[in-house]
């Protein structure tokens, strides 16, 4: 038999073992937030779905929309957005064979945490 | 005794054919999206509250309307794709299909939904 050990061997350290590095952070960041907007995004179908349909329609739409819940999910969907925007550059920018290295990996990290909430304030105040 | 080298038994197979459709899938609405969703803060989101006559006026307007539309349809198609790696990562058996099935329908479901409702409201 080749593998006379087999089931056991030493396993490779899991998930919990390790201090997860800003690059690993920002990275599953990018799955979270890409996913948790579907959320807002059927919200707004729902909103233009009622609007379009009458006047009673879209006041429970647009009720729920600016209720405090609303409100909380569309907050957290504009960081999400924003975040997920400036992580999707940075895949462009690894796409097109830079960046790679330990230093800009993690420069690069802190750019896209630093400019969702950035980005989420100045549309906050502007728009 | 394999004749051939490791290389020619390769050649052919893998991504070689359609297996890199998913990725510039996602690279091309990822870019389109990269364009609308900036448009999308401006001429769209701040219009939740405002009074129903409002609403109806502004997206009579063809630009906010077309906005709206191609928002709503490339940004699903976008989720379609991300959400099936998403899937597949995670979970495995005959759930994994399922639920990729699910999904796929309910983007194209609520794309359908979106758009049309866009489409009503500049028409």
């Amino acid at each position: 038999m080749a593998d006379v050990n087999r089931g056991d061997r030493p396993l490779s350290p899991h998930l919990s073992v390790y201090r997860l590095p800003i690059t690993a952070v920002t990275s599953i960041l990018t799955r979270i937030t890409g996913n948790a907007m579907l959320v807002a995004a059927l919200m707004f179908v729902w909103w233009f779905l009622a609007a379009s349909t009458s006047p009673e329609a879209y006041a429970t739409a647009d009720w729920f929309m600016t209720s405090f819940i609303g409100d909380l999910i569309m907050f957290f969907s504009l960081l999400g957005l924003w975040y997920h925007l400036l992580a999707g550059v940075r895949h462009l920018i690894w796409d097109s064979g830079h960046g790679f290295d330990l230093e800009t990996a993690t420069k690069l990290s802190w750019a896209v945490i630093i400019g969702a909430v950035v980005l989420t304030l100045l549309t906050l105040i502007i728009v | 005794m394999r004749y051939l080298t490791d290389r020619k038994r390769a050649t052919g197979w893998g991504s070689s054919k359609t297996g890199t459709d998913h990725a510039w899938s996602m690279k091309v609405s990822s870019v389109a999206l990269l364009i609308l969703i900036p448009l999308f803060l401006i001429t769209v989101a701040p219009y939740t509250g405002q009074p129903y006559e409002v609403v109806i006026d502004h997206f009579s307007r063809p630009f906010p309307a077309v906005i709206a539309a191609l928002t709503i349809g490339v940004g699903f198609m976008h989720f379609k794709d991300g959400v099936r790696v998403l899937i597949e990562d995670y979970v495995h058996g005959p759930a994994e299909q399922w639920l990729i099935i699910a999904m796929t329908c309910l983007c194209y479901a609520a794309a359908a939904f979106g758009i049309i409702a866009v489409v009503r409201l500049a028409i």
